[in-house]
Formats: C-alpha cells, sequence, structure tokens
C-alpha cells in the first residue's frame, strides 16, 4: 500500500506539473467561458428573434361601437396589467361589399398576418383562429369584452401589497434550482476531467511510456496518481473560477449575490458538492482509463467511449429527473445506483436536511470507484501489451464484420 | 566481478518455470522454463515474433502468465522488486516536453530514488556520456540515438541489480551500439545481471557468456555460448596436393570435395590419426585449418534452418548494422 502511495505520487506529481504548465491548462481555465459567451450570446440572439419575427394579431369585425369599446378596454386595462398582456389588434370592416367578412377565408390569406378574428357583437362575440390560438387568447378577450359591457363600471380593486423575503414554495423552488445547477456543475466537470485523463493516458500509450511505468510500479498506481493529478489540477481550476468570479462580483460593486440557503446548510452543501464531484470523477475517470487501457488508437478510443458518454449523460438526464421526485422510489434507484448517486445526492442535500445519507452513499460510491479501477486495471494487465507477431490460428477468421461474423477470406 | 551494490544475492538472478502467455487464442510464451544466473550477461536471441518481448515482458511482471511460475530476484511478485531492476523497452517512449536531466531523474523516481539524487546522477551520467549540454533540453529537441542514451540512464540511474534490455541495439548506428557494448560490460563488471534480448546474433556472441534461444515461443537451448557451439564438431578445411591415395580413407564419408580442397567435420577420433593418415598416405597437405563453429553456426542447428532464415531476414531488413 505504501508502494502504492509513492508511485501514485510519483505519477500525480509528473501529471500534475505537466498539465500545469502546459498551454492546455489556460483553455481549461478559460473553459467556463465558452458556454457563458455562446449563453449569452445565444440569448441575445433569441432575443432579438423574439423581437423581430411577428407579434400576434388579432383581427377585429364588429361594428365601429363595440370596436372602440373593445379599443378602449384594451388601452385602460393595459394600464393596470402591462402592455404585453394584450395582444395588437387590427381593425376589419365588417363586411366586403355586400357579403359579410369571412373570418375564416381571412385567416387562409397568408397576406392578413391575424392569429384569430374577433367577430360577432359584445354581447355574442366569436373568435375564430387555431385551437393553440383561441386557447392563448380566449381568456383575454373575455376581459376586455367584459370590461367594455361594463362602459368602464368595472374597476380592479387596489390590492395592498406587504412583501416578504422568501416564502416555502420559493424556498423549495430554489431549492430545486440549487440541487440541479449543482448536478449540471458537476456533471460538465466530471466529463470534461474524465476526457482528459483519458487523452492523458492514450498520449502516453501512443508515446510508449506506458511500459515504463507498467515495468516499474503497479498499474493500479499509474491510475491513482493520473486520477489524482487530474483532480487536483480541477480543484486548481476551481479556485481560480471561484477567486475570478468573487472578484468580478466585488468588482461591479453587487458583492455575493445573496441565494436561499440548501436543505444542509451552504458549508455541508459545498462539501458535499466537493465529494460528490469527487466521487464521480473517480468512478467515471477509472471507467475512461479502463477504456483508454484497452484502445490501441485515438480512433479506438473515441469509439469505445463515445457509448460510455451517451451513456452517462443519459444517467445525468435520469438523475435530474429525478430533483422534483424526493423520496419517492425513482429518486431512490437514482440515489443507489453508482453512476446517478452523486448526481442524485446533491440534488436530494440542496432539499432534504437528513445527512446520514450522504454517509452512507459516499462509501457506496466510493467502494464502487475502487472496485472499476480494480477491473480497470486487471483487464490493463490481462489485454494490454501484447506484441510480437499475431499467427492466425485459421485464415477463415482473418475478417470479421464488428470483430465478430466472418465475411470471408 | 565485483558483488552487486544491492542487497541479498540470488543465485538466479530469474528463474521461470513453464511459462504460458497467450493472446487471443496465440501462445505467445509456450512453457517457458529458464534460469538467468546473477551477474552474468545473458542474451535471448530469436526472430521477430518469437515471443522475445512477451516472455519478458512476463518475467518483469509487465504482464501476468496464464500458466507457471516466475521468481524475479527471488521474488515471485516481480513488481515487487521493481526498485531493483532496470528495463529499456523495445519500443521506446519518453516525455516529449519533459528536459533530459529530469527524464532520467523521472524514471528513478519511478524505482524509488529520490527526484533530488536521480537529478544529480542523471547530470552526472549525462556529463560521462558527453551530454552534459542536453542535460536541460527537451526531449523533442533531442536526436534520436541521444533520446535512446537518455532512456537507456534512465534505466540504469537508480543502479539496479538486474538490468533487462529489450533490442538494445536497435535504432542505433554503428558508434552507439559499440558505447551500448561497453555500458553492458561496464555494468556486468559491477556485478550487475544484464539480460537482453536481440535478433542480431554478433552482438550476444561478442557480449554473452549465457544465451536462450527462443523460436515460436519456446526456448530451444538454455546455457553457455561456449556449450551452444560445442553442440557442433569443428569444420576442417584441408587443401592437398594430390586428388587421390590411400589417405582418402581417412576422410569422413561426407566429406565435401572442391576441387583440391575437402570440407568436413573434425571426427570424433581428433585431428592426430587424421594427419598421421594424411602425411602417410602422401596427400601432400598444402593448407589445413580447424574453424570452430561460430555462434550462428550453433544457432542453425539448435533453432532449425528456418528460423535462422527467418532471422537473417529480420536483420537483412532492419537494424543489424555490426556484422
Amino acid at each position: 500500500m505504501k508502494e502504492i502511495i509513492r508511485a501514485s505520487y510519483v505519477i500525480g506529481r509528473r501529471d500534475f506539473t505537466a498539465i500545469i504548465f502546459s498551454k492546455a491548462f489556460i483553455f481549461f481555465l478559460l473553459g467556463p467561458l465558452f458556454p457563458l459567451i455562446v449563453g449569452i450570446a445565444a440569448g441575445a440572439l433569441g432575443g432579438q428573434v423574439a423581437r423581430d419575427s411577428a407579434a400576434p394579431v388579432i383581427g377585429l369585425a364588429m361594428s365601429a361601437e363595440d370596436t372602440q369599446a373593445i379599443m378602449t378596454a384594451r388601452d385602460a386595462l393595459s394600464q393596470q396589467l402591462g402592455k404585453g398582456r394584450f395582444p395588437d389588434m387590427k381593425v376589419l370592416a365588417v363586411s366586403v361589399g355586400p357579403e359579410p367578412l369571412d373570418p375564416r377565408a381571412l385567416l387562409q390569406d397568408k397576406r392578413s398576418g391575424l392569429a384569430a378574428v374577433y367577430s360577432g357583437s359584445l354581447s355574442a362575440p366569436v373568435i375564430t383562429g387555431t385551437q393553440g390560438s383561441i386557447r392563448r387568447w380566449q381568456g383575454e378577450m373575455a376581459l376586455l369584452t367584459g370590461y367594455a359591457n361594463s362602459n368602464g363600471a368595472m374597476t380592479l380593486p387596489d390590492i395592498e401589497r406587504d412583501i416578504v423575503q422568501k416564502s416555502s414554495s420559493d424556498a423549495k423552488q430554489i431549492r430545486v434550482l440549487t440541487g440541479q445547477a449543482a448536478q449540471t456543475l458537476l456533471f460538465m466537470l466530471t466529463m470534461l476531467l474524465a476526457g482528459m485523463v483519458l487523452s492523458n493516458l492514450v498520449e502516453e500509450k501512443s508515446n510508449k511510456i506506458i511500459e515504463i511505468l507498467a515495468a516499474a510500479i503497479p498499474i493500479d498506481a499509474v491510475f491513482i496518481g493520473k486520477l489524482f493529478a487530474m483532480l487536483a489540477m480541477a480543484v486548481v481550476g476551481i479556485c481560480v473560477w471561484f477567486a475570478a468570479g468573487f472578484a468580478g462580483a466585488m468588482a461591479l460593486g453587487g458583492g455575493m449575490p445573496s441565494m436561499p440557503e440548501p436543505a444542509v446548510g451552504w458549508p455541508i452543501f459545498f462539501i458535499l458538492a466537493v465529494i460528490y464531484f469527487t466521487m464521480a470523477y473517480l468512478m467515471l475517470g477509472s471507467l475512461f482509463l479502463g477504456i483508454g487501457a484497452q484502445a490501441a488508437t485515438v480512433r479506438e478510443v473515441q469509439t469505445l467511449s463515445m457509448p460510455t458518454t451517451m451513456m452517462q449523460l443519459v444517467i445525468f438526464f435520469f438523475a435530474m429527473y429525478t430533483v422534483t421526485k424526493i423520496g419517492q422510489p425513482i429518486e431512490q434507484v437514482a440515489s443507489i445506483f453508482p453512476f446517478s448517486s452523486p448526481f442524485a445526492m446533491i440534488a436530494r442535500a440542496a432539499q432534504v436536511e437528513t445527512l446520514w445519507h450522504h454517509g452512507v452513499a459516499i462509501v457506496g460510491q466510493g467502494l464502487f470507484a475502487l472496485l472499476i479501477l480494480r477491473i480497470s486495471v486487471w483487464l490493463f494487465r490481462r489485454n494490454v501489451m501484447k506484441s510480437g507477431k499475431k499467427v492466425k490460428k485459421d485464415t477463415s477468421e482473418a475478417r470479421k464484420l464488428f470483430g465478430l461474423f466472418p465475411v470471408g477470406r | 566481478m565485483t558483488a552487486a551494490p544491492h542487497t541479498a544475492m540470488h543465485a538466479n538472478a530469474i528463474e521461470a518455470r513453464g511459462l504460458v502467455k497467450e493472446f487471443d487464442g496465440f501462445r505467445a510464451v509456450d512453457g517457458v522454463d529458464i534460469s538467468i544466473p546473477a551477474g552474468s550477461i545473458y542474451g535471448i536471441l530469436g526472430p521477430n515474433g518469437a515471443g522475445k518481448t512477451s516472455m519478458l515482458r512476463t518475467l518483469l511482471g509487465i504482464i501476468d502468465p496464464d500458466d507457471g511460475t516466475r521468481h524475479l530476484l527471488g521474488s515471485d511478485k516481480p513488481i515487487s522488486k521493481s526498485h531493483l531492476v532496470g528495463y529499456l523497452p523495445e519500443e521506446r517512449g519518453l516525455y516529449q516536453s519533459m528536459r533530459a536531466v529530469d527524464t532520467i531523474a523521472f524514471m528513478g523516481a519511478l524505482r524509488g530514488l529520490p527526484l533530488k539524487e536521480g537529478a544529480r546522477k542523471g547530470r552526472e551520467l549525462l556529463e560521462d556520456a558527453g551530454l552534459g549540454k542536453a542535460a536541460d533540453k527537451q526531449i523533442r529537441q533531442l536526436s534520436k540515438g541521444m533520446a535512446q542514451t537518455v532512456q537507456l540512464m534512465g534505466t540504469i540511474v537508480h543502479d539496479p541489480q538486474l538490468i533487462v534490455l529489450d533490442e538494445p541495439f536497435s535504432g542505433l548506428d554503428a558508434l552507439n551500439q559499440a558505447k551500448l557494448e561497453k555500458m553492458i560490460r561496464a555494468q556486468a563488471e559491477k556485478g550487475v545481471t544484464v539480460l537482453f534480448s536481440t535478433h542480431v546474433i554478433a552482438h550476444a556472441e561478442r557480449l554473452c557468456e549465457r544465451i536462450a534461444i527462443i523460436a515460436h515461443g519456446r526456448i530451444s537451448f538454455d546455457g553457455l555460448v561456449s556449450d551452444a557451439r560445442d553442440r557442433l564438431r569443428p569444420q576442417v578445411h584441408l587443401e592437398t596436393e594430390n586428388r587421390d591415395g590411400p589417405w582418402r580413407s581417412a576422410l569422413p564419408r561426407e566429406t565435401e570435395a572442391e576441387g583440391n580442397w575437402w570440407h568436413f567435420t573434425l571426427p570424433e577420433s581428433g585431428v592426430e590419426p587424421l594427419l598421421t593418415a594424411l602425411v602417410e598416405g602422401k596427400a601432400g597437405v598444402r593448407s589445413l585449418s580447424i574453424e570452430r563453429p561460430g555462434l550462428h553456426d550453433a544457432f542453425v542447428a539448435i533453432a532449425g534452418e528456418a528460423v535462422a532464415a527467418e532471422m537473417a531476414r529480420d536483420n537483412a531488413a532492419g537494424e543489424g548494422k555490426l556484422p
């Protein structure tokens, strides 16, 4: 054990310094900026698109008096309920020549640009449109018509406001959001680091260094050293990000935003987040190391790791799905299943005060990470380091589809 | 030879019995029995693909055997003795962005040498090899030969008791091959066991006291180089003035005639009865030479013509730059 720790330290130290002093680390530090920039750009673009796209317009095909009454009601209620509450309106003629206006025909005319047509009279109004349009605007038009029918007699009471900082509903909702945010952060970091540790191993295999390492120290130590070097690098990165975030917040003069406390309290939540991140990373990292050890080329690594990445994505979505289902069987499954457990448990920490669950989960996750590591090492020692010419037992095995089905000689 | 600079000595540095290693149903190592005496220079001879590398990896504990036992420096857990072992794999690999001196120190650290001590010794080794100026250069800035030398220094920086070199001469020019031979001899003089694999017989012939000949994962011969040679009788090359006479009956039946030249294996009875018969039979001996078989001849005899031809092809295609 002492030798494994010593050897892991030698590997970890080498990898850590190599990464920290490489250009790749700068990109790692800048990593969170990319989704942020993309998010801001996408948001701005989406907003612009939404503004540029045509707002829904309701055509008013009523008598002049009724139309005027609706427009007056719209102006009056918009002051109290907000301008965006009601759609734009276009006044239409009640009839075209001797024929009454046909709302259906009007809606089919692509040039009209109308979402719905409001016709009839204030006492018997008719709204014509798609089911979606009707569902969306029926209530608003009824409100306007009711106000118009009252001739201004209908008033909205002035409600006294008694504002509190938070409600139990708000706190619950925000705790769910905190859990989801923590899950997402954990997942992104885990995938990023596991991917980096995999690349690192593949690089060493292609550099032929792995044999020197395997001959000198136990493979367990090689894997552990690599995993912890990457973890240490992540810790440095997280510290830099937090420091930058704090400095940014201070520079902007806002200070740190006050957020509702997770169920277990912020300090424990942070500690648990770090532990669950470590566990998720150790499990996935060990799995990726096992895959990397089996693969001979970068292409093979990509092929082998893609299903694992996809599977991890599914597991992450599964854990996300259970955030609002604390205590239900599905959430318990997510908490027990090793790969989803860190994500499910951090969401649990945001919403449930109980701590002993976390102790059990952490021990379980640790043991599972160790098991994967042992399997990866065993597979490495069993299957890797083949050399020399390979004599085929049977020439019919020369070519196989998917490596399984003979397809001729 | 002086004693090895380490702890307890074992009669055999490496000992294996019935070692088997299969890859996808193919037996790379097929029931190998081998004993490598401590303090010897031991060569593993065989063509590419014979199973040399797989055997070395199995002996060193890099991979586990499917069957059989192995003891390295007295331990059946070879990796536990790695601090006493230096290993240069056939496929050379170094961190390209690491400095030469750091590379040597790192390789020493892997085998338990403190980094500072490794760096100090690394500089010394580089200075001794005339590569002092390369100490602070990154590996990628060095020539292939220099990088290989750095790796070799990383293999010996921790003063191992056993040095295992897999095809150490491949990729080296004649000058560096000679330097490597010198280094191997120097290590052996310190009492270090040196085990190396090669498919170039000349290296083994110059360096080794003992060899193993391996083909198709099996060991065909394991013993002294002289024993391998002694498996063949010396060859006699005789030139006579006369082509016929009573002396002809003294020549063995399988003698090959080539004009006035006669080539045959020295009879069991030795050279004296032959000489007497030639003189008394008035053969008119112009020249007579008795040639002791080389390791190549012994290899052909032991491993078979096919394996020898395979090895010759490897040499021609590859790296055997020294005769």
